[in-house]
């Protein structure tokens, strides 16, 4: 008798998980697992700053002195990361649109690269001016 | 010829095995040896219970697509000298029911990839008795997917939604639209013009970086995506 005919064969796919294994893998993989990774940041994010702005509900005392922790060096690091994501998430999307509409598919790479480099000068404007103005 | 041992990583499953696990085995190589050939020495003189497919050796069949350090590669033109890693991890194809050891049931993806409906399915070329029409230099071919899965394999979005049609499904409907030869490209496109068709991708590209053929799958599905938006502006043909 075969034992093995009632056996079921394992799938091996990786969900979700497939998503941020990125070893091996091209700029474009890692991409996707980058802005797959921001976009649930930015979810995370957008629950966060509804919570902080509920703060409001409870007067002036409980918004002042959330103000006073957002200004901390620690918050602006966070803000810093939040930036990160926001414009990585926003100029590969721009990528992907492009790409999607023709547009530069076969340089999708340096394009990718082009986007980054503007991401990297828009990030260090962002910091300075948080931590100057 | 210079000669080394290198140790293969090997992913072992059988079926009734309650988990797959890993056999090590070494492996002397020289500069010319390929992935297929150092698995095909492991079989002979190591361990005959070793299953993998392989037909042609020369990058044409498609059957020996597996996964080599974690990338999707055909181990028939693979060589173990040029990975210069100390252990070769050996795996099969992801995003597909494991059959044994290092072959998967190709079984699914072939139904899919035939409601394509490829008007060219490449049969035999350079038949040493065929003959070269008057004006054409050289047989070549007609359609170059060798149907190996290695793009369905790499692409992050077929491991998360198993209705995704996948790339070289929709790579061999964008070659129908661009060549019809009598088939339907208007039925074969609204049929990719859905959820799980070609807008599910999420552009990450590593269908086309892992293609040994060049099909371009990420290229071809962006075309189609091109050619959806053009006919839905009613805008000239690109």
């Amino acid at each position: 008798m075969s034992q093995q005919m009632s056996v079921s064969r394992p799938f091996l796919r990786r969900g979700w998980r497939a998503w941020f294994q990125v070893r091996g893998r091209h700029v474009g993989y890692i991409a996707f697992a980058l802005n797959r990774l921001t976009g649930l940041g930015l979810v995370l994010y957008l629950i966060l700053h509804l919570m902080v702005l509920s703060l409001l509900t409870r007067g002036p005392n409980a918004w002042d002195a959330f103000v006073r922790l957002a200004k901390s060096p620690l918050f602006l690091l966070l803000d810093g990361i939040l930036l990160f994501g926001i414009l990585f998430h926003g100029l590969n999307g721009v990528r992907v649109v492009l790409v999607s509409m023709g547009i530069g598919v076969r340089r999708h790479k340096e394009l990718f690269w082009a986007l980054m480099g503007l991401a990297a000068l828009l990030l260090l404007g962002g910091v300075w001016g948080m931590w100057h103005v | 010829m210079a000669e080394k041992h290198v140790r293969f990583r090997v992913f072992r499953y059988k079926q009734g095995d309650p988990a797959p696990h890993y056999d090590t085995f070494t492996v002397t190589v020289n500069e010319r040896t390929t992935v297929l050939e150092a698995l095909q020495a492991i079989r002979r003189d190591q361990d005959g219970t070793l299953v993998l497919r392989h037909s042609c050796h020369h990058a044409s069949c498609g059957t020996c697509g597996m996964r080599v350090n974690g990338r999707e590669v055909l181990a028939c033109v693979t060589n173990v000298w040029e990975l210069d890693t100390p252990v070769v991890t050996v795996e099969p194809l992801q995003n597909a029911p494991l059959v044994s050891d290092l072959v998967v049931d190709m079984g699914p993806f072939y139904q899919t990839f035939t409601q394509a409906h490829l008007p060219l399915v490449r049969e035999s070329e350079y038949l040493p008795e065929s003959q070269v029409a008057e004006g054409v230099p050289f047989h070549m071919r007609f359609e170059s997917c060798i149907e190996c899965g290695l793009c369905v394999s790499a692409c992050p979005v077929v491991a998360s939604d198993p209705d995704y049609l996948g790339p070289a499904t929709l790579a061999a409907v964008w070659r129908v639209v661009q060549e019809p030869r009598g088939e339907d490209a208007d039925a074969r496109i609204a049929w990719v013009d859905s959820e799980q068709g070609c807008w599910r991708c999420h552009v990450a590209m590593e269908c086309s970086e892992v293609c040994p053929s060049n099909v371009d799958p990420g290229g071809s599905i962006m075309a189609l995506r091109r050619e959806l938006t053009r006919r839905a502006l009613g805008i000239g043909r690109s």
